[in-house]
């Protein structure tokens, strides 16, 4: 990660009349600073307080009686059932999501590499649920797919002579993984899909020819290719995913033990006043999010590099 | 037999087109039949179509118009995308056309601020905005989307305006053209497309962002997510008006994602998948 990646260093045309080295390389950072100061202003200020006030016993309804705990809010979130389940539950939610999206995406876009009539069709149906704003998708699943009276997956069981199961209240995660695993498979099919239309034909020819099947091409060849974009969608998604709150605010409201952090936030803070507690448990998210992060960052800048290298 | 098997995965695809977009059909069938005809089991597929939802959704029958809250995503979604632009096409110059000195961990800072999760910030945010009278006021929206797309925008950007051949910009500048007019007649052309998907994804962010607006505004600011989630609060049958309210709010991120389609995995990969 050092300047000698830089492609793009320039033959000065008439370095004579160039001002001073010093005042070239401020005019060469200068359309960087606004984008840096806003940035840095609206993203890493607020979580610098979040931490500050993290430390604090602060109910907003009793703001005299603010005073400093130390890790007091860290000790009592960590103690907490009902947060430590939270945390738990955000672990399952992610990991599920991710892995089913994953897998299907995967088969998706497999499908999806072949040529067949209407395939830009097809591409255009599977990609349209990710294009349903993330809380009409939520309302679409309570209300219209998963209601026990008339929704339209006890509609269709009723054909069959099926069960007539409350999917909310029966298997209230599962529920909201499943919405959200609709959402988020074609997001990992795009993504695995350009990765299997950038691996080198001509080596899946030469494999061909030395009499490899279609299912040793797909073990040997295709799954090490799809290795680094496997892990960026993995990757990608639980960063977006960790945080969900519209489904989980939306299906359940949190209830019948589906409360991710991110919603324990939300209602710490919205509900219970608790300002304290509410920053204590933003922070663990935090710190649970930078180790995705790390890794996260790893993949891309090896894609990155990789780009650039080939530019 | 083999023209079968050859034809078997054609087919699988389309099954699993159809799936994933059904529940998305049925939506859009509901919210054109009558509340009455829209909660039957078994479903009324062929039911008589009305647009009653949609008359329903638009405030009707002395419901709340949702014409506010649509004009305020459409505010602080535009507003912020071209703040966004305003602020990302320097800072992808810097990095890109004409690099500072470790221009790739420049860029990384900005993804880094992406992955911290937004919901941490919320807190000190709010306290601010009260503090500041900012409450319910859509242009502290159209500042936090600046700030949540800016990150996607400069990689984005980044990676288009390196698409833009060092030797094309050289000849320009050896040809005498001065700063403003390579811009704009020699980079400009090639970098577009990138940039009008770039701000179409912006903009999807922006206009699906339910957490934020839902703690900061209100009754005057309530953007269009928030409308819908309060949209369910009377008793009776609601079927038909919110598959009608839901179609009617995405319609823009539809739109907007199938324009930017070839450049959606570049721009959700923050530009690490071409």
């Amino acid at each position: 990660m050092t300047a000698t990646t830089a492609p793009l260093t320039r033959t000065p045309a008439r370095e004579a009349r160039r001002p001073p080295a010093r005042l070239r390389a401020w005019a060469t950072r200068a359309p960087l600073l606004p984008a840096l100061v806003f940035l840095i202003a609206v993203t890493q200020l607020p979580f610098v307080a979040t931490l500050v006030i993290s430390f604090f016993d602060w109910n907003a309804l009793y703001p005299k009686a603010r005073r400093f705990t130390g890790l007091d809010n860290y000790r009592q979130v960590l103690t907490d059932a009902d947060l430590r389940h939270s945390v738990w539950t955000t672990v399952l939610l992610t990991a599920a999501v991710v892995l089913a999206s994953l897998v299907l995406g995967l088969v998706l876009a497999l499908l999806l590499d072949r040529r067949f009539r209407g395939r830009g069709i097809v591409r255009t149906l599977l990609i349209a649920p990710f294009l349903v704003v993330p809380v009409a998708a939520a309302l679409l699943w309570k209300h219209v797919l998963y209601n026990p009276e008339y929704g339209l997956l006890n509609g269709l069981s009723h054909y069959v002579g099926g069960p007539q199961p409350d999917w909310i209240s029966r298997t209230p995660l599962l529920a909201v993984e499943v919405s959200l695993v609709w959402q988020w498979t074609p997001f990992m099919m795009l993504i695995l899909l350009a990765g299997l239309q950038s691996r080198d034909q001509q080596q899946i020819e030469a494999a061909r020819v030395d009499g490899a099947g279609d299912w040793q091409i797909f073990v040997h060849l295709t799954l090490p290719h799809l290795r680094r974009y496997l892990e960026l969608g993995a990757l990608l998604g639980s960063v977006y995913i960790v945080q969900n709150f519209d489904a989980v605010f939306t299906i359940t409201s949190g209830g019948l033990g589906t409360a991710n952090l991110p919603y324990t936030v939300y209602q710490s803070f919205y509900q219970a006043h608790e300002n304290g507690l509410a920053s204590a448990a933003g922070v663990l998210v935090v710190i649970g999010s930078l180790v995705i992060a790390t890794f996260a960052l790893r993949v891309v800048s090896s894609l990155f590099r990789e780009e650039v290298s080939r530019a | 037999m083999k023209a079968v098997r050859r034809r078997v995965p054609g087919l699988l695809a389309w099954f699993a087109g159809i799936v994933f977009f059904l529940p998305i059909a049925w939506m859009a069938l509901t919210s054109f039949h009558s509340e009455a005809d829209a909660a039957t089991n078994p479903p009324s597929f062929t039911a008589a179509l009305t647009l009653d939802g949609y008359r329903e959704f638009f405030g009707g029958d002395g419901g709340a118009s949702p014409w506010p809250a649509l004009a305020n995503s459409a505010v602080a979604s535009v507003a912020s995308t071209l703040l966004v632009l305003l602020l990302a096409l320097p800072a992808a110059y810097a990095l890109s056309i004409r690099p500072v000195r470790k221009w790739t961990d420049v860029l990384f800072f900005f993804l880094s601020t992406k992955m911290l999760p937004a919901v941490a910030g919320l807190l000190p945010v709010y306290l601010f905005a009260k503090n500041a009278g900012l409450l319910d006021n859509i242009w502290l929206l159209v500042v936090l989307y600046t700030s949540m797309n800016l990150p996607i925008a400069v990689w984005m950007m980044q990676s288009f305006l390196a698409e833009v051949p060092v030797a094309v910009i050289e000849a320009a500048r050896v040809d005498g053209a001065r700063l403003p007019v390579v811009l704009t007649r020699v980079v400009a052309p090639i970098a577009l497309p990138g940039i009008a998907a770039t701000a179409l994804i912006c903009f999807i962010f922006s206009w699906n962002e339910l957490l934020f607006a839902r703690v900061l505004t209100g009754v005057v600011a309530e953007t269009a997510p928030v409308f819908l989630t309060g949209f369910i609060t009377s008793q009776g049958l609601f079927l038909a008006k919110v598959c009608a309210a839901s179609l009617v709010i995405s319609l823009p991120v539809l739109a907007a994602g199938f324009a930017a389609q070839d450049k959606l995995v570049q721009g959700l990969s923050l530009g690490a998948v071409k």
